[in-house]
């Protein structure tokens, strides 16, 4: 597995090019080479900078250094004093003053890098799914064993130290819930994976579960361990049916090397698992709707509490972790709270998978550590904006996620960060849209979603989304009037604070950034009668015979 | 998606293999047999069923009901939960389809990369609006919510056929062989 020690990203945007930035970059691979740094150092070019002075701009990390403007003499002198003797070129520093404004987000990234860093998918592509000693070739399930020598509250409390929290959106500390249902009593416990991935552009639960199924069964023995568990469920949705086969082969294999089934590893800890598929709802994906599955009803979310770690399956404490909160579980029993510190920034440690899609040059899923900022996303890893095209909005972690304008793509993407900026990280899709995207358009999108998926059971969501969606479909037809944007807020705050569950509770977040965001946008449309990306049809639907 | 090359129903009953309709007596038996008559096989058992015979009809709930109903057991199911669940997940039919199903992705990054557009020409092209069947019984229209392939959107899935990347111009081809 490669791992860079150093990043280093060169400006790349038309401008720099001018100036010479493609010679710079050239220098920087040879000079490289050339100390033979090329395994330590990674480089980039990154298309938009944030900034138009000082060009060719070169930011070396994790110290977050940005130099410029940078001629291909200066190269030589960077790589030999920084990234050989580890000192920062004083004398050819970008203007300290402008590293205030658009490129503050540098110091708010000190110190943790933009690069790559596999946990939850190290695995993934390099090992044969369908083969279980591929994957104990691979360190697979020494931290089962490792686990079941601990004390049961030795392995909550690694887990609470390390500081990992939730992965499939919310963010709630991993440990501690796992301490709560350990702390349970009563002879029947239950572990369930929720693996019912339908947040629309998100997919790093597929790709693990296909790529690396052993992980999640050994994850969720050590959890059945740690909270007194002898019976688990994995949640798949209906969809995914490669996963779901692969998952089935990967528990017979699993037992058939007695790591499932009874005296796992003769430790008189007993353990079996079942794969329940989902049928095609993505409210399921909330979990008490997902029990509700499970025990063969209406995948209708709970009133809570009680919550699922006293009152979950069958009535009894359940544990419910998503995917990829549970793949990281095995590598940090192995390796220790501290190491899993070491990643990302200390009120997020560890890394975090993200889907980036739209107008970009490069689409697919990363795992970088936590605190990337979306403009690194989109110029390291997207590759720029697709044709050039400037960038607009981005909506994160599917449709439960914000959208982000423009102003805020330097804010480090953790849970923290994120919540100050009053944003949501959500499942970590990154919906990157151009210029040529209307907000509006956008907004329908995400609220036909909502309308189609709402399970109906209370009021506040089903009527709502229903109600909204008209609204916003009358004005991209030019129906507008501006009295609905207050009706529409409105809308948008009764869901949020009235809704049984998740789904409704988010269903008003793209009226209330798009309002928040691009009002004018939107005012364009009902005042003037025009859309200003040119996408709303803004004519009457034609009557209905 | 379904791994059943036979699935598509025809003019009111479905064919197999051989031809001859299916036996919804015996599809039920067998879906029952193989998830166990526990209330956590409900929803597997219908999706078997709707897998086998391309949808739910009334019949093949009354006879689930029968098969899954022991109150000797402590389980108790009646015919409207079991409707319930048909009507609520998107992936059991309760109305026949089309010989194909043409579920298109609605979700926004499709939406952003192309699937705007794309949505047009789909319906345009089969002439169908979200959720109807041509009269001819051979396309059912659906628009479907993330399959989480988003890497290459726009995606649409004719019967169990993912395409992906797809253009507008693209579309008369794909239809074309599906007959």
């Amino acid at each position: 597995m490669k791992f860079s020690r150093s990043m280093i990203l060169v400006s790349n945007d038309p401008d720099s090019q001018r100036l010479g930035a493609q010679d710079v970059y050239r220098r920087f691979g040879e000079k490289l080479l050339e100390l033979g740094l090329e395994e330590e150092v990674t480089l980039a070019p990154i298309t938009d900078i944030g900034r138009h002075d000082a060009l060719p701009l070169v930011i070396v990390y994790p110290e977050a250094t940005a130099y410029g403007p940078v001629t291909v003499k200066d190269v030589d002198r960077i790589v030999e004093e920084h990234l050989y003797k580890g000192r920062i070129a004083e004398e050819l520093l970008a203007p300290v003053k402008e590293l205030s404004g658009r490129i503050g987000w540098l110091k708010a990234r000190k110190g943790a890098s933009p690069m790559e860093k596999k946990i939850v998918t190290r695995r993934v592509g390099r090992i044969d799914p369908e083969n279980i000693e591929d994957y104990i070739a691979e360190d697979g399930y020494q931290a089962l064993a490792k686990a079941l020598g601990q004390e049961r509250a030795e392995i909550s409390a690694t887990l609470e130290k390390s500081g990992l929290q939730g992965r499939g959106g919310a963010g709630f500390p991993t440990g501690m819930k796992w301490r709560f249902v350990a702390g349970t009593k009563s002879p029947k416990k239950y572990v369930v994976c929720n693996a019912d991935e339908s947040e629309p552009g998100t997919f790093k639960d597929r790709v693990i579960l296909e790529g690396d199924p052993h992980s999640i069964i050994e994850a969720l023995a050590i959890a059945a361990y740690c909270v007194g568990a002898d019976e688990g469920y994995i949640y798949v949705r209906g969809e995914y049916q490669l996963a779901q086969h692969r998952l089935e082969k990967a528990i017979v294999q699993a037992r058939e090397f007695g790591l499932l089934g009874k005296n796992i590893l003769d430790s008189n800890f007993s353990f079996d698992l079942h794969v329940h598929s989902g049928a095609g709802a993505y409210v399921c994906g909330e979990e008490t709707a997902l029990l509700e599955s499970i025990e063969g009803k209406r995948g209708e979310p709970r009133a809570r509490p009680p919550y699922p770690t006293t009152h979950g399956l069958w009535g009894k404490p359940t544990l419910v972790n998503n995917v990829e909160t549970l793949a990281n579980v095995p590598p940090i029993i192995l390796n220790g709270a501290e190491w899993y510190r070491s990643f990302g920034t200390p009120s997020s440690p560890g890394t975090k998978t993200y889907t980036i899609l739209g107008n970009v040059n490069f689409r697919g899923l990363i795992e970088v550590p936590m605190g990337i900022t979306l403009r690194e996303i989109i110029n390291i890893y997207g590759q720029g904006m697709k044709n050039g095209a400037p960038f607009k909005m981005a909506q994160t972690g599917g449709s439960s996620g914000s959208i982000i304008p423009a102003s805020l793509q330097d804010t480090p993407m953790d849970f923290e960060s994120f919540r100050k900026a009053g944003v949501s990280l959500g499942s970590g899709a990154l919906l990157i849209c151009d210029e040529n995207n209307c907000v509006l358009d956008l907004a329908i999108t995400l609220m036909k979603f909502f309308q189609f998926e709402s399970c109906g059971k209370c009021t506040p969501c089903r009527v709502g989304t229903e109600r909204a969606l008209r609204m916003l479909t009358a004005i991209s037809r030019g129906e507008g009037k501006l009295e609905d944007l207050d009706t529409l807020t409105a809308i948008a705050q009764e869901m949020e604070f009235a809704s049984n569950c998740g789904l409704g509770q988010t269903a008003g977040v793209p009226i209330r950034d798009t309002l928040k965001y691009f009002r004018a946008e939107i005012e364009a449309h009902i005042r003037l009668g025009v859309c200003p990306a040119g996408v709303c049809e803004m004519t009457p639907e034609p009557e209905k015979v | 998606m379904f791994n059943v090359a036979e699935t598509p129903s025809q003019a009111g009953q479905a064919p197999s293999a051989t031809g001859q309709a299916k036996d919804l007596t015996k599809i039920v038996e067998m879906a029952v047999e193989k998830h166990g008559a526990q209330p956590d096989a409900f929803i597997p058992i219908l999706l078997e069923i709707n897998r086998d015979y391309g949808y739910i009809p009334a019949e093949a709930i009354r006879l689930a009901r029968k098969m899954l109903h022991q109150p000797e057991e402590h389980v108790l199911v009646s015919e409207g939960q079991l409707y319930g669940l048909a009507s609520f997940y998107h992936m059991l039919h309760t109305e026949k389809t089309g010989r194909h199903v043409v579920q298109f992705c609605e979700s926004a990054p499709c939406h952003v990369q192309g699937g705007r557009e794309l949505w047009k020409a789909v319906q345009q092209t089969l002439q169908l609006k979200a959720g109807e069947t041509d009269p001819q019984g051979r396309f059912t229209l659906k628009t479907v919510s993330c399959l989480g392939v988003c890497g290459v959107g726009p995606v649409m899935l004719v019967d169990d056929d993912m395409y992906a990347n797809v253009t507008p111009e693209q579309l008369a081809d794909i239809f074309a062989k599906y007959e």
